[in-house]
């Protein structure tokens, strides 16, 4: 059995609102070529991703706005009829072929699942995915469709898996957690920057599930500023904690790189650090828990330059128990994008130290964010000691 | 905002006659802390409350467990002629009953019969809604001086970028009265180009504002 495939399709690349939308695929390129460059990412590792069926699209959506999204790519829609389904808004305004280009993202995460779940690699990356804004019937947040939702509900289906969702994208993973929130059989865990000010404002602690489902919902909203330690403390703490709780079938992880200082639309405060350690533990708790049974992700992430790339071959790296590189970034991949790039590149895979100005109210932060950790997680630990 | 739009039109109630055991459970099996006590004609006569009960019961530390208080009628230990509001009250005019009058909820008596119940729970939700809070969307906060047009100026902004703005709280400034604070929640994931223009038009965005922020 193969280790990992790395599923993509040039196609993928028509997800594209705009010239200067943040949401830029031009991302996946970029990883792509830096993998190559360090020989970590051959061809026969690449394996392309299909497209979604219509009737696998209808397993997270309404197909009335499925056919809104159809024609508002073939010029069959004004802005004013798509708002209310979240389609020619600034966020997710309207390019051509959204709904080709959407649902190849789709596909592309239903291989993922295929490739792991009968037996042809152990896990599987699909970049060009983590779309969990997307709602059943509205765009929200730059996500059209839902990949992870239609996944994971084929994975149901097909595979009659129990999957634990874990979302470590900056925001929360919204469209994920309603999706699944009457489903005792779907966990899912966001650790994200804490609503009061950031998109889409919700994944509070409180957020733990509804009926049949409650207490398989779990959100860890940390602070702004929370910085490298502290983020990765709660993640530790609460992946441990929540797969024992659940003890899942196979694990899907969505790792949007948008925690880093670096990030234009968060303030997390986070460094290339985080995007070692999280892949790391991930990979560790799929071999004990779920034989193995990993399917990654994309997500966010809107420093195209400087962050996704380092960040997202870190995790294809893991995937594959490559050694983590160090130090200098290959001189012929700088020397390709530096003068595409509007930012000087950080020439080495590690953060320059110190990254950032000290943060004044560091310890009452970390004291903050433990606190919460221990909120979130007071459900299953009462439970365990019954 | 008007009381009617977010008071509970079908409260459960009680006749004086039920004893305190009955109220008791009732509040028990519908995860309710207020109950009015009305005649047959819906008119209010009281409110008994979980914590009246409690006070009425003997401590829970002593071993009485068939209490004579349970088989009281509630009229017995209930509060009489309580507060009431009306339909058309303000929102705001019972958040004020409330936290000077330290109850907990409002019987909503209209022509004479109780019509709902407002409770503090109901205000904490409507405060929650009135935030934004409860749709996606990205808080900024900008300090502006205390002068007429100002909000107009500020939507102007968001109505160039086409952004749905999901609530608008204002509130005064902490170290200078001259100013006040507004905290706008905009349905986007991306506030960046209507910061940036927030700050060229010389707006104080306060949140978010970065590096070297102080929080």
């Amino acid at each position: 059995m193969k280790k990992a495939v790395f599923v993509y399709s040039p196609e993928q690349l028509g997800y594209k609102f705009s010239d200067t939308h943040p949401f830029n695929h031009k991302r996946l390129t970029l990883t792509m070529d830096l993998l190559k460059n360090i020989d970590a990412l051959k061809d026969i590792d690449i394996v392309p991703a299909r497209v979604a069926t219509e009737e696998e699209l209808l397993l997270a959506h309404d197909p009335k706005y499925i056919d809104i999204v159809k024609r508002a790519g073939h010029g069959e829609l004004t802005e004013a009829q798509g708002e209310s389904y979240g389609i020619g808004t600034e966020d997710t305004p309207i390019f051509k072929n959204m709904h080709e280009a959407s649902a190849q993202l789709v596909g592309g995460t239903l291989t993922a699942v295929d490739y792991v779940m009968e037996g042809k690699s152990e896990h599987a990356l699909n970049l060009g995915g983590g779309l969990h804004h997307g709602f059943r019937g509205r765009a929200s947040g730059f996500c059209i469709y839902n990949d992870s939702t239609v996944a994971i509900r084929y994975l149901q289906e097909k595979y009659k898996a129990r999957v634990l969702y874990v979302d470590t994208d900056a925001h929360h993973g919204d469209g994920v957690q309603w999706s699944f929130y009457e489903d005792p059989d779907v966990c899912t865990l966001s650790i994200h920057e804490t609503g009061r000010y950031l998109f889409p404002g919700t994944g509070n602690i409180t957020e733990r599930g509804n009926g049949q489902g409650y207490g398989t919902s779990f959100n860890f909203p940390i602070d702004a500023f929370t910085e490298d330690e502290s983020f990765l403390d709660i993640y530790e703490k609460a992946m441990r904690e929540v797969f024992e709780f659940f003890k899942p079938d196979v694990v899907l992880t969505q790792n949007g790189a948008d925690a880093h200082y670096f990030d234009p639309l968060t303030h997390l405060y986070g460094t290339m650090n985080i995007y070692k350690e999280i892949p790391k533990l991930a990979h560790k708790l799929a071999h004990e828990y779920c034989g193995g049974k990993w399917i990654a992700v994309g997500g966010g992430g809107y420093d195209i330059w400087r962050v996704v790339p380092r960040a997202w071959s870190m995790l294809w790296l893991e995937m594959t128990d490559q050694e983590m590189p160090a130090g200098a970034l290959p001189q012929a991949w700088l020397d390709r994008w530096q003068p595409e790039a509007p930012v000087p590149f950080i020439p080495t895979w590690e953060d320059p130290i110190p990254l950032y100005e000290p943060i004044p109210r560091k310890a009452e932060i970390e004291e903050k964010n433990a606190q919460m950790l221990d909120k979130a997680l007071h459900i299953i630990r009462i439970e365990k000691r019954v | 905002m008007i009381v009617e739009e977010i008071m509970n039109e079908e409260p459960y109630t009680l006749a004086p006659t039920n004893t305190v055991l009955e109220a008791l459970k009732l509040m028990r099996e519908k995860k309710v802390r207020h109950l009015p006590v009305v005649d047959e004609d819906h008119h209010v006569l009281g409110v008994i409350t979980e914590r009246d009960i409690k006070e009425a019961l003997p401590s829970s530390l002593q071993d009485e467990p068939n209490s004579a208080v349970f088989n009281a009628a509630v009229e017995e230990i209930m509060v009489k002629n309580p507060l009431v509001g009306h339909p058309l009250d303000f929102v705001e005019e019972v958040a004020l009953t409330f936290y000077e009058s330290k109850v907990g909820c409002l019987p909503i008596v209209s022509g004479g019969k109780l019509v709902g119940i407002v409770t503090t729970t109901d205000l904490l939700y409507t405060y929650i809604e009135l935030t934004g809070a409860t749709e996606p969307g990205s808080k900024i906060e900008i300090r502006v001086s205390d002068t007429p047009g100002i909000l107009f100026e500020i939507t102007k902004i968001f109505n160039a970028h086409h952004a749905n703005v999901q609530s608008v709280l204002v509130y005064p400034d902490s170290e200078n009265t001259q100013n006040k604070i507004l905290s706008v929640r905009v349905k986007t994931l991306n506030p960046l180009a209507m910061i940036e223009d927030l700050r060229k038009k010389g707006f104080d965005v306060l949140w978010p504002n970065l590096p070297g922020v102080s929080l």
